[in-house]
């Protein structure tokens, strides 16, 4: 996995070298960190790069002749998860854009099912953290239904901090620990 | 100094997981000096149980006491009449226990024990017990208590049970939680209930029979009650949005709970059927993990209406809301100490999860442990020890402080992680 990820940084580097304004670059490649879902550290066992290796994989061999900016301006519906800040339940403005773009679709495709599942990192105690996924989920949901997506069709799971996808204790995986599932 | 006392792993009996490791760092202030003399063994095998041992680990966890090294006894006395007072105030012991093993025949033994004051030269108690080896660890926390009691006036608090739940991850079926009840200092661990969810925050009926806890089960929180010796289960609430933290009446007849059917998470009061509901907090904010005081007249949980994490009190019949903690960023998960005077409480000073107490007179608050990811306290039934869970070298395990005297013990399990320790009530 670790390997795909070096590819997949390698091939966006040679794309920027390949000649867009040198200005760009740098916060092209810091993006890159941002576009994976589940995160970039490498460190983790735990670490899914599915999405990446899609992208990867169907745009190699076109790469040389698409500008960056498409890209990584990649369609935010490819994102199912939203992170947050520690003990917070306030969306930044990468997650509103997420969910914006959820529920955009949602509600112009009425009838489908959407479970929104909450989750906190193992800071703060177990029941507290029950209580912040839910509400974490909460702030998502408000996005869904001021876009017109119906009440009915929107599920609420907190597991707090019980189901993290990292189990190590640093900050790489609480911040993607913290996190909000969006599910259809 | 650090020194390390290896608990015999090797008797524990059949495929029992706790592995006590007792470990006492830097002493214990203040702690009353007593000899416990390894008690005598009158049979050919070698003793299926170190009584010594275990008597002696008790009265250390408690923090009262300095168990004097064996090393430096001049005698080794299994009565009265063995016993030479000078010996022991030579070494400066003021209390001595005494005792011995006599196999009677087939799986039944004679447990002898008497415990003396050094200075007055006198006996302060003995007992005699006649069991089968699977009692023979349970007369030992017996002793304890005796010993306990008569030096310190307070019920001990060794012969009783602690619920945990332990995980076992295994990367092809992903991880087991199971329920735990075990003896008080981990031994004979044995399984309530397992799953393939996650389980949290069991909670012991006044009684000792019952425990409720939030289950995973079917992918959603819910509240069951499961009698312990049947196995019987009831879930009493699985309302949509959270069913958590339950917390028995000490009336046994209700439970204190958290649940957000209505919108933000707030405590209920629910029947044992789980059929009628009283609203004690209205707040948009999160408010949670209630406690209930020993007189089942207030309660105090964890609230962030102030931004972060702090502990709140309000009476049983609802009303208003009282902020007590104010010091340290975040405050949460607390419990009263049996006697109603104290909270203990997971705190975070900006030095990650401590375990503190929190006095309700004065309102300071005394930091017992170090951190940093330190959680779910829960008192001995006597207060004078809080079990707590904690994570070593990234492995979740659990460890006892003493409330006085700062004595530590770890607990750790063969399994991958044990947490959510809680206290049964004595002698039930």
């Amino acid at each position: 996995m670790q390997k795909k990820l070096i590819v997949a940084l390698i091939l966006l580097l040679g794309i920027v070298v390949g000649g867009c304004q040198s200005q760009r670059k740098i916060d092209d490649i810091a993006e890159v960190e941002e576009w994976n879902p589940m995160g970039g550290n490498g460190s983790s066992s735990t670490l899914d790069v599915s999405g990446l290796v899609d992208d990867e994989t169907s745009g190699g061999e076109t790469l040389a002749g698409v500008g960056t900016d498409d890209i990584l301006l990649d369609d935010p519906l490819s994102k199912r998860v939203v992170y947050f800040d520690y003990d917070s339940n306030v969306l930044t403005p990468e997650a509103t854009r997420i969910a914006e773009a959820h529920a955009e679709y949602l509600a112009s495709n009425q009838g489908m099912a959407l479970v929104l599942e909450g989750h906190a990192d193992e800071r703060g105690t177990r029941e507290y953290n029950l209580s912040l996924g839910e509400s974490r989920a909460k702030a998502v949901s408000d996005i869904f239904l001021a876009m017109g997506v119906s009440v009915d069709a929107i599920r609420i799971i907190s597991y707090g901090e019980e189901r993290p996808v990292d189990l190590a204790n640093n900050e790489d995986a609480w911040s993607l620990n913290r996190r909000v599932e969006i599910l259809y | 100094m650090l020194l390390i006392l290896l608990f015999l792993a090797s008797l524990m009996p059949g495929n029992a997981s706790a592995v006590l490791t007792i470990q006492i760092s830097g002493g214990v202030e203040a702690g009353m000096p007593i000899a416990v003399v390894p008690f005598e063994w009158r049979g050919k095998a070698p003793p299926p149980v170190d009584l010594r041992n275990i008597i002696a680990g008790d009265l250390y966890r408690s923090g009262r006491f300095e168990i004097l090294p064996v090393d430096d006894y001049l005698s080794r006395p299994s009565d009265n009449r063995q016993v030479r007072y000078k010996d022991w105030r030579l070494i400066k012991a003021e209390a001595l226990v005494v005792g011995r093993v006599r196999p009677l025949g087939a799986d039944r033994f004679e447990i002898q024990f008497q415990l003396f004051d050094v200075f007055r030269e006198q006996q302060l108690v003995g007992h005699r017990w006649e069991v089968g080896q699977s009692k023979l660890r349970k007369v030992a926390h017996q002793v304890s208590d005796l010993v306990f009691k008569t030096l310190t006036g307070n019920s001990g608090a060794f012969d009783s049970r602690i619920a945990y739940v332990e995980v076992e991850r295994i990367a092809s079926t992903g991880p087991t939680y199971r329920l735990m009840v075990a003896d008080s200092d981990g031994f004979n661990p044995r399984k309530i209930v397992a799953s393939s969810d996650s389980m949290l925050s069991p909670a012991w009926s006044p009684d000792g029979r019952y425990l409720a806890y939030v289950s995973f089960e079917d992918g959603r929180s819910k509240i069951v009650i499961q009698e312990i010796k049947t196995g019987n289960r009831m879930k009493v609430s699985e309302r949509p949005g959270i069913n958590g933290a339950p917390a028995w009446s000490p009336d046994g007849k209700r439970l204190a709970v958290t649940l957000s059917h209505e919108g933000s998470p707030e405590i209920y009061l629910m029947d044992i059927e789980g059929q009628r509901l009283q609203r004690l907090t209205n707040h948009s904010a999160i408010d949670t993990e209630p406690a209930w005081a020993p007189n089942g007249k207030s309660l105090v949980f964890t609230s962030d209406r102030s931004g972060r994490p702090q502990i709140y009190r309000v009476s049983a019949r609802g009303g208003k809301v009282v902020r007590l903690t104010f010091e340290g960023k975040e405050n949460a998960c607390a419990s009263f100490s049996p006697d109603g005077k104290n909270l203990v409480m997971v705190t975070n000073q900006g030095k990650g999860q401590q375990i503190g107490v929190f006095s309700l007179s004065d309102k300071s608050l005394r930091i017992l442990t170090d951190g940093p990811f330190d959680e779910s306290p829960a008192y001995a039934p006597n207060g004078s020890m809080v079990l707590y869970a904690t994570q070593r070298s990234g492995r979740e395990i659990m460890e006892f402080i003493s409330t006085a005297g700062r004595a530590r013990q770890v607990l750790r399990s063969q399994k991958d992680a044990i947490r959510e320790p809680a206290w049964a009530p004595l002698n039930r």
